[in-house]
């Protein structure tokens, strides 16, 4: 469904994915996972065609993503479905026209169609009642889920979440991740989940890329990978605060720092 | 530390060349981009409402005063000549050759341009703008089209009424107040004023006005960093490029209009 080959991305100077490889098969939930600021969601937007890769491949549904014109780009995003970190709802539309934006800007579906349709989506993310509130009165976690079935609104192959559980509290946490698993399996989607969040990435996730030093430092299922990982995956997984990726960022001699000169 | 200087002069002249390449991408899509008819009335008539309806209140207000204090002005200096039945004249035509357009464009910049600036900053800060990218829909079509096209519309309609605002303002005053014959006013004005070389030129001027406010408020909508500072920051560069543009294009336009009579 997915596919990135040799991915080389740089922002200035800085290497952020230096020959990257993912597969993600169609119908399964795979998670790219890491510390923050590796460059996850750099990935999806590459993935999206967002951002252009410096060298490599990017294949989604067969087609090389950066060689498409901008046209091509725009009707493949109609099969891709984007849950953005903050939940990017519309702030001037109320949750119906939120969830109605895709089918409106793509349809030209008569209006009682269009009402049913995003009554059935807002349904499905258990928000039916919450569909004349406006952005400001929902809390993170309906935001999330109204931008969840927003995503869903044009029935994509594909979804991406970007940090979907961040700053979640446990019951919007365990909705989230109940729903990301039902609507994989409900509506045969491919799903692609951005997180740090461990526990309830690899309770939902087939497969898991662990991305760190612009570079996949170990992938498997969540079985393999928390038994038989390296020394740095163990340290993620378990969240070890010493290990290969040390406690202390690097400094000079801790006594020279304190008393001007090394003891 | 010379390589340095010259290293730091080429980067911001690139820097340059991308901003001005940039803008220059929105303003074409925002103009050739193809109108979509299905939906393009209402969001234009929910943007004119935005940008020209709520900017109503500022330019009737500020045109009453300016051609009041116009008037008040006009009348000391023409009185000492016994030619304060030119009133009229001079209050018509300082508004519809410059007042109207020009003030009329700064007011729309810090009211209008502003508020665009900000909005768009703030949907590209919260997300709003990638979200519509990756649901196949052009930012630039949605969002700046029909806000660029409101903006040229709306600013030539709120120019012809900061017109005729002030023409009345300065009648309160210099008829009903400072006790100049009305007739004389009204008569001298009518005569005075040319309709195709003084309203349409400064109907054109506004029109001019327009454009840049709006394509320099939604390019620095777009450009913004997205933080809060980098907003505030876009917001102060839309009214003071602003500015600059619409006293800069005056003179030239006055000239190229005004220059040989």
């Amino acid at each position: 469904m997915v596919e990135v080959r040799d991915l080389h991305f740089s922002w200035n100077t800085h290497i952020i994915f230096d020959g990257i490889d993912i597969a993600v098969q169609r119908g399964k939930i795979t998670a790219i996972m890491g510390p923050s600021g590796t460059g996850k969601t750099t990935l999806l937007r590459l993935i999206g065609g967002q951002l252009r890769p410096d060298s490599g491949t990017i294949l989604v549904e067969g087609e090389d993503v950066p060689k498409l014109s901008r046209q091509e780009l725009y009707k493949l995003r109609r099969q891709i479905g984007m849950l953005f970190q903050s939940g990017a709802l519309f702030s001037d539309l109320s949750v119906f026209e939120n969830v109605a934006f895709p089918l409106r800007e793509h349809t030209s579906l008569p209006e009682s169609m269009l009402h049913d349709l995003v009554l059935m989506k807002l349904q499905a993310v258990g928000l039916r009642g919450a569909h004349e509130l406006m952005p400001s009165e929902l809390s993170g976690g309906m935001a999330r889920r109204v931008a969840l079935a927003r995503a869903l609104a044009l029935d994509p192959s594909l979804i991406m979440f970007d940090e979907p559980f961040a700053g979640q509290d446990p019951i919007s946490m365990g909705v989230l991740v109940q729903l990301i698993r039902l609507l994989n399996d409900a509506l045969n989607m491919t799903t692609i989940i951005v997180s740090h969040d461990v526990q309830e990435t690899i309770s939902i996730a087939d497969y898991i890329y662990i991305v760190a030093d612009a570079r996949i430092v170990g992938s498997g299922t969540p079985e393999v990978l928390m038994k038989n990982g390296t020394a740095w995956v163990q340290q993620f997984m378990q969240g070890l605060p010493d290990g290969p990726v040390p406690f202390h960022y690097p400094a000079q001699d801790y006594s020279a720092d304190l008393w001007g000169t090394a003891l | 530390m010379l390589i340095k200087r010259v290293q730091l002069l080429g980067r911001s002249g690139l820097g340059f060349l991308d901003n001005i390449g940039q803008a220059a991408i929105i303003l074409y899509h925002a103009i050739v981009g193809k109108p979509d008819w299905a939906h393009g009335i209402s969001r234009l008539t929910q943007q004119l409402y935005s940008v020209g309806v709520l900017s109503l209140i500022i330019i009737v207000l500020s045109s009453l005063f300016i051609g009041m204090v116009l008037a008040l002005q006009g009348y000391t200096i023409l009185v000492k000549f016994g030619a304060e039945h030119a009133l009229g004249q001079l209050i018509a035509l300082s508004l519809v050759r410059e007042l109207g357009p020009v003030v009329g464009a700064l007011l729309f910049a810090g009211r209008a341009g502003s508020a665009l600036t900000a909005e768009i900053g703030l949907m590209k800060t919260t997300e709003q703008l990638s979200s519509m990218e990756m649901m196949g829909i052009d930012p630039l079509r949605r969002i700046i089209g029909p806000r660029f096209w409101a903006g040229q519309i709306s600013l030539p309609l709120l120019t012809l009424i900061f017109n005729c605002v002030a023409v009345l303002g300065g009648y309160m005053v210099g008829v009903e107040w400072l006790g100049v014959d009305g007739g004389a006013f009204w008569a001298n004005m009518q005569s005075a004023v040319d309709f195709h070389a003084d309203v349409v030129n400064g109907i054109i001027k506004s029109v001019v006005f327009g454009s840049v406010v709006t394509w320099i408020a939604v390019y620095q909508g777009l450009d913004c960093p997205p933080t809060s500072e980098g907003i505030g920051r876009a917001t102060t560069r839309t009214v003071v490029y602003s500015s600059l543009a619409i006293l800069g294009l005056d003179f030239f336009l006055t000239a190229v209009m005004f220059g040989d009579t």
